[in-house]
């Protein structure tokens, strides 16, 4: 059975390594800061005693203040998975840093949340449009599209 | 004499014979050999995301038939377990054996396609693809007799299923668990030993293991190249671990071993399809749930194995009668984010039998 | 890890979709109004100043007795159309055996699943590339009418704002027995055909 892990205990080692990138954690997921978000992935990437290799789904979710990004990681050693949560806000050019580098998985995805999101993703090689065409006005799946 | 030579685009275009549905490859070419590609998706972007926060929880549930369009069960399962997990809904026993008998009928049906159209692609034009359709026309026969419906289902409904199975079905099931193991082994044993089949398909589109996990491929594909990783055992949903199964896996992550382990699953769900027909108890088919249903505040995400690969759906509620935000892991998508690495190198023809092998459903990619 | 792009240096990929995106564009914005449909062979009066010569009666029956099919299968109604190819419900008795991947070999476009508007124009340059006698028959609900997803961003609302339409079969998707209705009604229309004028 894939263990959900406990984000507060998860949350607590964290704050040890990297000391202002957790916001807040509840017992589902972790919130974390936008811009400490590829050294905390790498760090649970990289601990053989957390070891997420693999990156089930990112999506992200627009609550009108702000867009609500979510990952989720899977130790398939372990086999026990986490919940990491960030926010960006601004509707104008919100951007968040991107993971492409640890994860190839990442690369449709995050262009994905560009062309319907409108969500920027610094760091990735070749952010465009992916199911609509170029020349696209707006951003559909955003609440405030028609 | 040296002959200079340079390299040049080629489109291999949306409506294509060999590429399941409309996808479109920019393939860069150095003669015949394959040197990069760059995909195109969208043709098939029908924004289902965004129409489901129009509808209500329970009128989300054709949408979701239309996704991987071959296989509605999976589909329909992911998206109730995801809603009852939300909501904390008990779903009564029979509705659970009744769920895991559809989805094992769904996944043979589903491999009989795959490697019914993995043989049209190697070149055996329609005799292999002919035999199998013949074994799916059964087992449609059986969802028709259920459900009415041929193609997308709409069977499942959050709480249970939507109606019991009439009389007729069981002694059905009982005649198609006869027939079938040994139609699988007619064509496995006529096909696997095919030299054209081992020239074309053993060793070539190999996949790394360590590639494959970081590439978010899932399903017979992450099997195929070693990694024992199977959702019904590794975090078994609904009642799977009341059953005895293997799952089988690949050494060499080539198509020959993806195409083998697909064979393999078909006789595994016949397994575990012979346990639960026979552990079927009698009782109610849907908990007592409004059709209105109003889940509390939250979010949830909830995967299963899909013949695919992974399939879940991450649903978000703010207590109304419609989705807040319904998103769906696209199996076929990452599956294909391993692609350029395991087709550079070779040419297209073999691009063809790799891209076969993956298996991918277009109404999942673009979604 | 680095991802290394060697086409970069013979094709800039994103001025091929900003020139594919202004085609699209410029499709959507002349395709508001539906094309009418070709259904002049219903009108009364015509049909009664009808007189089919023997050579157009031959030509009618070749014509009926064998269309092929152009490829075109974006969408869930593909699998019914296969199934209809398959050896339950076997449409080669009606001649269709060949489903031919060129359009210029084709006459008959069996349009079977939604039609987005990025995909909108490649389906307008195959139904032009197609030689003259051709017919199309929109297959299910999102063929005739945009369908479940009729209210999304990108589905175009029934293939006759982009090519003329002949037969509408309904269903979603149709039984194959339902396609084959379809398809005899096509036949009766092609063996009405007057075709010198």
């Amino acid at each position: 059975m894939t263990v959900a892990l406990s984000a507060k205990e998860v949350a607590a080692k964290l704050e040890q390594q990297l000391p202002s990138g957790i916001i807040e954690s509840n017992e589902g997921s972790i919130l974390v800061n936008s811009e400490f978000l590829p050294d905390i992935i790498a760090f649970l990437k990289t601990t053989p005693e957390f070891d997420f290799d693999y990156l089930n789904y990112i999506t992200a979710v627009d609550y009108l203040d702000y867009f609500e990004l979510v990952y989720q990681l899977t130790s398939m050693n372990h086999n026990h998975s986490l919940v990491i949560k960030t926010r960006c806000y601004g509707r104008e050019n919100p951007s968040v840093p991107s993971i492409v580098d640890l994860f190839v998985a990442a690369n449709p995805q995050e262009r994905e949340i560009y062309d319907l999101m409108g969500i920027r993703f610094e760091g990735h090689p070749n952010l465009k449009r992916m199911f609509l065409w170029e020349g696209f006005e707006g951003h559909p799946q955003r609440k405030d599209y028609l | 004499m040296a002959i200079r030579t340079e390299p040049f685009v080629m489109n291999m275009g949306p409506v294509h014979p060999s590429t399941h549905g409309v996808y479109r490859m920019r393939l860069t070419l150095d003669g015949e050999v394959i040197i990069d590609i760059e995909p195109v998706v969208g043709y098939l972007h029908r924004g289902i995301e965004k129409l489901a926060e129009e509808r209500t929880w329970t009128g989300v549930i054709p949408l979701t038939d239309r996704l991987d369009y071959i296989s509605s069960m999976s589909n329909n399962l992911a998206y109730v377990l995801a809603v009852e997990k939300l909501a904390g809904i008990e779903v009564p026993e029979r509705a659970d054996y009744l769920r895991v008998i559809m989805a094992e009928l769904q996944r043979i049906s589903n491999h009989l396609v795959a490697v019914g159209s993995f043989f049209n692609d190697s070149g055996a034009y329609y005799t292999p693809f002919l035999q199998m359709y013949r074994e799916r026309e059964k087992i449609v026969d059986l969802f028709e007799m259920v459900c009415g419906q041929r193609l997308t289902y709409n069977y499942m409904r959050i709480g249970g299923v939507s109606q019991d199975v009439p009389d007729e079905f069981i002694p059905a099931l009982y005649k198609l668990l006869d027939q079938l193991p040994s139609a699988i082994d007619t064509f496995d044993t006529f096909l696997k030993e095919n030299e054209i089949l081992l020239a074309r398909a053993k060793g070539v589109g190999i996949l790394p293991p360590d590639m494959a996990i970081n590439s978010g491929v899932t399903g017979p594909v992450l099997r195929g190249s070693g990694v024992a990783w199977d959702l019904r055992k590794a975090d078994p949903y609904s009642i799977y671990d009341r059953f005895e199964f293997d799952i089988p896996t690949g050494e060499a992550g080539d198509s020959y071993d993806r195409y083998r382990i697909r064979i393999e699953e078909m006789r595994q769900s016949l397994r575990i399809l012979n346990q639960a027909v026979r552990q079927l108890p009698s009782g109610p088919v849907k908990a007592d749930v409004p059709h209105l249903i109003r889940p509390p505040v939250g979010d949830a995400y909830a995967h299963i194995e899909a013949p695919k690969g992974e399939l879940g759906f991450y649903v978000v509620s703010d207590n109304s009668i419609s989705p807040y935000r319904c998103h769906i892991r696209p199996t076929s998508l990452l599956n294909l984010a391993a692609l350029r690495e395991m087709a550079i190198g070779w040419k297209i023809a073999d691009l063809v039998l790799i891209f076969g092998s993956i298996d991918i459903c277009l109404g999942e990619v673009d979604r | 890890m680095e991802i290394e792009r060697p086409g970069d240096f013979i094709y800039s990929d994103t001025d091929v979709d900003l020139y594919e995106g202004q085609a699209i564009e410029e499709l959507k914005a002349n395709s508001r109004v539906p094309i009418p449909d070709p259904d002049e062979w219903l009108d009364e009066e015509i049909q009664q100043n009808i007189l089919l010569t023997t050579v157009d009666w031959v030509l009618n029956w070749g014509r009926r007795s064998s269309p092929w099919v152009s490829l075109c299968f974006p969408a869930c109604c593909a699998f019914e159309f296969i199934a209809a190819m398959g050896p339950r419900f076997d449409i080669s008795r009606f001649g269709m055996e060949i489903l031919r991947a060129s359009p210029r070999q084709a006459d008959l476009m069996i349009t079977a699943g939604t039609l987005t508007w990025k995909h909108a124009p490649n389906i307008r340059r195959i139904y032009n590339q197609m030689a003259e006698p051709k017919w199309v028959i929109a297959m299910g609900a999102c063929a005739v009418s945009g369908g479940i997803f009729r209210s999304g961003y990108n589905v175009v609302p029934g293939y006759n704002h982009i090519i003329p339409v002949d037969v509408y079969i309904p269903g979603c998707p149709p039984r194959p027995e339902s396609l084959i209705q379809g398809i005899q009604m096509l036949q009766e229309k092609i063996a009405k055909r007057k075709n010198f004028a």
